[in-house]
């Protein structure tokens, strides 16, 4: 699927550029894109390192071990395949954490931590597992308490009240975390992802 | 009340991980942090070079697409049977950037709240879109590219539903608490 994906938003863009006369455009937007992917690649490497050895430490005293331990019932059902003393149980938990408090610069590398925890319990390392998928799918949907940007851009705008938009964003969260997890339990016996 | 008790959460939270988790694997449990630290450290390297391609095979190729004004002009072909459904046409362009580029829906809301005011029911909606969803290409490309998975079986699905879910529902849940669509 990603593949299809991947090639038709270039050969979209291609016949875009095309028929609007301006082809240079597929030239300018490839080398300005991948130029930025690797400044954002490199801008990550001192924070994932941070969190890497913060981590590390806290893998070592067994506190990974206790978050994942917190909130055991609602994890070995998520994720039955993976086994309930895991690492990866505590990493996940750090990253979901992360994400509900907004603490964005520390959600990713905790999240790199737990796929590689992931990875750990995957016989065919190319492939997804399952419980990549869920973890993925509750992560992108997150639980957010404060969403922080969009409150800083509301001021900047000269909102009256820029938090009323709080509440909402927890329920549509909710939601949409509850929709996640749904659709990634639906989809993950289903021939068409299997192939 | 609730959003400074957050914001008091948010401002603590890092300092205290940082002073917290090193104090009690030092006294408590005798861990040698420095060294420890030093080598989980070491994976960030390896890590952000691991991301690399991923992330330039994903931006790229999203980039083409924006830049050649495909998007633009998918947003204005669809525009009057997203009228139909109900759903305000002005919230269009951010139903479509948001699973691609955090960047460019950034963009967009800000240009709703400019157009359309921060207080108004496409600006609050705007907001609440944005806040509840995730650029989902972006953390699939390195989530999985961090671990070198190709095969990402049914996250895509799985992602797009929940993208799409927390979009319809911020428009009904803005027009529930707020009135007015």
């Amino acid at each position: 699927m990603i593949n299809y994906i991947w090639f038709s938003f270039i050969f979209i863009g291609f016949v875009a550029s095309f028929l609007t006369g301006d082809i240079q455009k597929v030239t300018d937007a490839s080398l300005l894109y991948a130029n930025s992917a690797v400044e954002l690649a490199i801008g990550l490497v001192g924070t994932i390192s941070l969190w890497c050895g913060l981590m590390k430490i806290a893998e070592e005293a067994g506190l990974v071990k206790k978050l994942g331990d917190f909130l055991k019932p609602v994890m070995i059902r998520l994720f039955p395949d993976v086994p309930p003393d895991h690492p990866a149980m505590g990493s996940m938990v750090a990253n979901i954490a992360a994400n509900v408090f907004g603490l964005g610069n520390a959600a990713t590398p905790l999240g790199l931590r737990a796929m590689k925890d992931l990875q750990t319990l995957s016989d065919d390392k190319k492939t997804a597992t399952n419980a990549m998928v869920m973890f993925l799918a509750i992560n992108t949907s997150s639980v957010t308490l404060i969403p922080s940007s969009v409150l800083a851009l509301r001021v900047a705008a000269s909102s009256s009240n820029p938090t009323e938009i709080i509440a909402p964003t927890i329920l549509v969260t909710t939601i949409s975390t509850l929709v996640a997890i749904a659709a990634a339990k639906l989809f993950q016996n289903m021939k068409m992802f299997n192939k | 009340m609730f959003v400074e008790i957050m914001q008091t959460i948010s401002l603590y939270s890092v300092p205290l991980i940082i002073l917290l988790i090193p104090m009690y694997a030092l006294f408590v449990k005798k861990v040698k942090v420095y060294e420890v630290f030093c080598e989980g450290a070491k994976e960030g390297f390896d890590t952000a070079i691991r991301i690399l391609p991923f992330l330039v095979a994903m931006l790229f190729s999203i980039g083409v697409l924006r830049m050649s004004g495909a998007l633009d002009m998918f947003i204005d072909f669809t525009r009057p049977f997203f009228a139909q459904i109900g759903l305000p046409s002005e919230l269009l362009p951010m139903f479509v950037m948001r699973p691609l580029s955090g960047g460019a829906a950034q963009g967009v809301l800000v240009d709703l709240l400019e157009a359309y005011g921060p207080d108004s029911f496409i600006g609050r909606a705007g907001s609440t879109m944005y806040g509840s969803t995730e650029t989902t290409l972006y953390v699939l490309a390195v989530y999985f590219g961090s671990v070198g998975v190709i095969k990402a079986r049914h996250a895509v699905a799985a992602g797009f539903m929940a993208d799409a879910a927390g979009m319809i529902s911020a428009v009904i849940v803005t027009a529930i608490i707020f009135g007015s669509m």
